[in-house]
């Protein structure tokens, strides 16, 4: 379908808010019922608006304290967020600005390239541009579908990013989940594991309602690093289009008026 | 310019006292604006098909000045690109809005050049007079894709890397000289810093050097034969006592205050995407080159831009490497016949039969289910399906000389057919 | 322009002259409008970008090893500073030359109204300037020794610009017979605390981008 389709889509749905997935949160909620149908964690949307200031300040501060010890935002100075999201300069420095780095400086991480890739296997990659070269909603379904797998280096695997060299960093906040399979018959006779849903092996200090919100304060920053000018550019784009919506019917009447003498 | 000119209404401005006359003596300003504007006859008939000519050079004049504007910003080098990109993004006032247009603008050069095209096609305008008028706008369509190509490589993103690696390898299917050729193109043993460099100088200076030369050409050869139109009657058939055709109306003011809709609506189109959906889903900014440049790390599925994607089709149809790049060549090149392989006694295709009606419809779906075809990945069904759809559109060109001598034609009217 | 009616071989029929020219007016006034909102962020686009107004921010500057008669010159937005301290002495000689001076009450020169005075500057014992000759742009030298050889004997300090000869005093003000039109233009800055200078703001207390 791709392209096409997605074209049609863009141009019917609002291009700031990101349709919310309420079952998403119900099914975290539940964590994992013994429902038929298997979860369907492909189709996760982040529900995001980047609109949402107040959103857009939880997730800067889930980033500084969650993400920032491994991740940089080469591309991202602290002062503009506290432009951007109107948070006091002095604020911004207490609580968001990693030590060592003042309000002007682009956003880095403390965690050395090197020593990353040996103990990752992998240096952890600047997220500036994640959210573009991805989505919001493959970021929204990468954090939320960290399962334990003991047999891996870290711990854990990641079902939209099969053999993740991340760990479960965010553990803590919503758990340890193992994630269960179910055997299905595929065409050519034999079975084949497919995931069906997840179970809590421990829970997390944050409820899953809790954690959802997180995920999405987390995913909105993110969009909104990639792309800061997006607010502002949408709203000088309305008055763009209506002038030139006034301009065209004036040049229609223009047209029409000296266009009377052609038989 | 007519002799009529030379001793009339430019002798007149010229004798004229003032700055005006001053002027119209030492530069024939007056006598341009009458011969090319204000006493210039275009047939009244024109329809929406139209609008597109004057798009395309709106589009070539927006490019140029928001091209000319990145670059006082954009720092080539392998190791600079990405990031002065990035900076023109978020660090220079109003840099988002300039690369917006830049990108929006690309593909609207190519919306508007492909319906422009059409316009041809439906109405027999590549047809003499007016051959050489349509090979210098085939030769312009050649150095658009150039221009194209050589500016998405300048980001440095994953996707230029690798779309400059797959489309240079091309060259490299040439006998003999292909792999030399190749080397010497790139100017080092892979896509790097030397490519960029010299594709950097080629897309902001040579290349529009070469396009605005052409565009010349192309108005010049436009206003020797003048427009030919949705009837396909030539105008200059029926003139009055003055000279001038009965079917034809002043270029100026008619056409200038039509066209300004066209660019009215044009405009209004092309900032609701800009502000509002400027990847529009991945067409025109693609998520792959929000990641830098990886030689080691082929974009998954990789693909050239929608405006490339029909010849892509083509092109991945075929199992050979060699036929594959010729057939896609041929693809490009087909359009450059179509005045002699078109045997109609007729140019419109108002007043042709169900068969050529028939093919250019066929064509036309070819060449879109061709373009979704090209942004697929390369597996089953997409190519078959690409095999399959390739005959049509060779077919419409190729089997030309047969069907428009068959096919049946209806009576060209002697005057064009107008509803005021 | 009746002649615009006048189309070959057809009927002219009644054109409405007025309504013509009013159309022709509101869309091309429409259109201009629209032609200055679009130049708006071409023109903007020229304006310092964030990282040339990041690099431009505030400078501070230590003072605490900075002796009398010495002068460091930290940058600030591309341009040096002069920072020079001064002893009662040189401040007293100050007032001594005002006949000598082209704008001595600084009333013609470029400074922040705290520094419009006979010392231009927050505090007597510390000079802050742009060291930048307010005639072509060169950098004029120190020559802080009163009575020098090649200046005369009644030269009271300051400094001298090796481009044309401005002569400036240690006040930064300029004399009489130099090229140079106005005094050596005084930055904005403010003192954190008694050792801690901050060019480029008024109020130290302010972060972030200027």
């Amino acid at each position: 379908m791709g392209k096409f389709a997605s074209i049609i889509l863009i141009l019917l749905t609002a291009p700031l808010a990101r349709a919310a997935d309420a079952p998403a949160a119900a099914e975290a909620a539940a964590g994992g019922a013994e429902a038929s149908a298997p979860v369907r964690w492909e189709s996760w949307r982040a529900g995001n608006s980047v609109a949402d200031r107040a959103s857009l300040q939880r997730g800067a501060r889930n980033f500084m304290n969650y993400c920032n010890g491994c991740h940089s935002l080469k591309y991202m100075r602290y002062q503009r967020m506290a432009d951007d999201m109107q948070i006091p300069l002095d604020t911004l420095s207490a609580n968001l600005v990693a030590p060592g780095s003042g309000v002007l400086d682009y956003i880095s991480t403390a965690m050395p390239a090197a020593d990353a890739a040996n103990w990752f296997g992998k240096t952890p990659p600047d997220l500036s541009l994640i959210a573009r070269s991805r989505s919001p909603d493959y970021l929204y379904r990468f954090l939320k579908t960290f399962y334990a797998d003991p047999s891996r280096l870290s711990g854990s695997d990641n079902l939209a990013y099969p053999l993740t060299a991340m760990p479960a960093v965010l553990s803590d906040l919503e758990g340890v989940k193992a994630a269960v399979y179910r055997d299905v018959k595929t065409g050519s006779g034999s079975t084949e594991k497919v995931f069906d849903h997840f179970d809590t092996i421990s829970p997390g200090n944050l409820t899953p309602v809790e954690f959802d919100g997180f995920v999405r304060d987390t995913v909105n920053f993110l969009d909104y690093v990639g792309d800061p000018a997006q607010v502002e550019r949408q709203s000088i784009g309305l008055w763009v289009v209506l002038f030139l919506l006034l301009l065209t019917a004036l040049a229609m009447m223009l047209k029409k008026e000296y266009w009377k003498d052609v038989h | 310019m007519t002799p009529e000119a030379a001793n009339g209404p430019g002798q007149r401005a010229a004798a004229q006292g003032g700055l005006w006359g001053w002027i119209n003596q030492r530069l024939p300003v007056d006598v341009f604006w009458r011969s090319q504007l204000s006493e210039y006859f275009a047939p009244k008939n024109f329809n929406v098909w139209y609008y597109f000519g004057s798009l395309a050079l709106l589009v070539l004049v927006m490019q140029l000045l928001t091209g000319i504007f990145l670059t006082m910003f954009y720092k080539v080098g392998a190791a600079t690109s990405f990031d002065s990109v990035e900076f023109i993004m978020r660090e220079v006032p109003y840099g988002w809005l300039l690369r917006y247009l830049h990108s929006t603008g690309a593909s609207a050069f190519f919306i508007v050049i492909y319906l422009h095209m059409y316009r041809a096609l439906l109405y027999g305008s590549y047809k003499a007079p007016r051959e050489l008028l349509w090979l210098f706008g085939m030769i312009i369509y050649l150095a658009l894709m150039a221009e194209a190509f050589l500016g998405y490589v300048l980001p440095w993103g994953n996707m230029s890397f690798w779309a400059a690696t797959v489309i240079i390898n091309l060259f490299g299917t040439i006998p003999g000289i292909g792999p030399g050729l190749v080397e010497w193109i790139r100017g080092d043993y892979g896509i790097a810093d030397a490519t960029l460099n010299r594709f950097f100088s080629l897309h902001v200076a040579a290349v529009p050097l070469v396009l605005l030369l052409l565009v010349a050409l192309h108005l010049v050869a436009l206003h020797e034969v003048g427009s030919n139109n949705p009837d396909g009657v030539e105008i200059k058939d029926k003139k009055d006592a003055r000279g001038r055709p009965l079917d034809g109306i002043p270029f100026h003011p008619y056409y200038t205050v039509k066209d300004i809709v066209g660019v009215c609506v044009f405009l209004t189109l092309l900032a609701i995407v800009v502000f509002f959906v400027p990847t529009f889903g991945d067409l025109f900014l693609e998520k792959a080159n929000f990641e830098p440049a990886d030689p080691l790390s082929t974009p998954d599925p990789i693909s050239p831009s929608w405006y490339f994607t029909p010849y892509y089709a083509i092109l991945r149809a075929v199992p050979n490497q060699r036929i594959g790049a010729l057939l896609m060549l041929l693809a490009v090149v087909s359009f450059f016949f179509l005045p002699w392989l078109d045997r109609s006694p007729v140019k419109s295709m108002r007043y042709r039969g169900w068969i050529s009606k028939t093919f250019l419809g066929l064509f036309t779906i070819s060449f879109l289910v061709l373009m979704y075809l090209g942004m697929q990945p390369a597996q089953e069904p997409y190519v078959t399906m690409a095999r399959i759809f390739a005959v049509p559109y060779f077919a419409y060109f190729w089997l030309m000389p047969f069907y428009s001598r068959i096919d049946a034609v209806k009576p060209v009217p002697e005057r064009v057919t107008f509803h005021g | 322009m009746t002649e615009v009616g006048a189309i070959a071989g057809q009927p002219q029929l009644e054109i409405d002259e007025s309504r013509r020219k009013f159309l022709t007016v509101a869309t091309s006034a429409t259109a201009g409008v629209g032609v200055v909102l679009a130049a708006a962020p071409f023109v903007a686009s020229w304006a310092p970008s964030e990282r040339a107004r990041a690099l431009g921010a505030p400078v501070e500057v230590d003072l605490a090893k900075l002796q009398v008669g010495q002068m460091i010159t930290p940058t600030w937005r591309l341009k040096p500073i002069y920072i020079v301290r001064r002893d009662p002495a040189m401040v007293d000689k100050l007032v001594q030359h005002d006949g000598q001076l082209k704008d001595a009450k600084s009333e013609d020169s470029i400074q922040p109204d705290y520094a419009r005075n006979e010392m231009r500057a927050r505090r007597a014992d510390m000079l802050v300037l742009i060291g930048i000759c307010t005639h072509l742009g060169c950098l004029p030298k120190q020559f802080f020794d009163a009575g020098d050889p090649v200046l005369g004997a009644d030269w009271p300090g300051g400094f001298r610009c090796p481009c044309h000869g401005s002569r400036f005093d240690l006040a930064g003000r300029v004399f009489n017979g130099s090229p140079a039109p106005t005094n050596l233009t005084v930055p904005p800055y403010a003192f954190r605390d008694q050792d801690t200078l901050v060019i480029g703001v008024d109020d130290a207390s302010k972060q972030g981008a200027a």
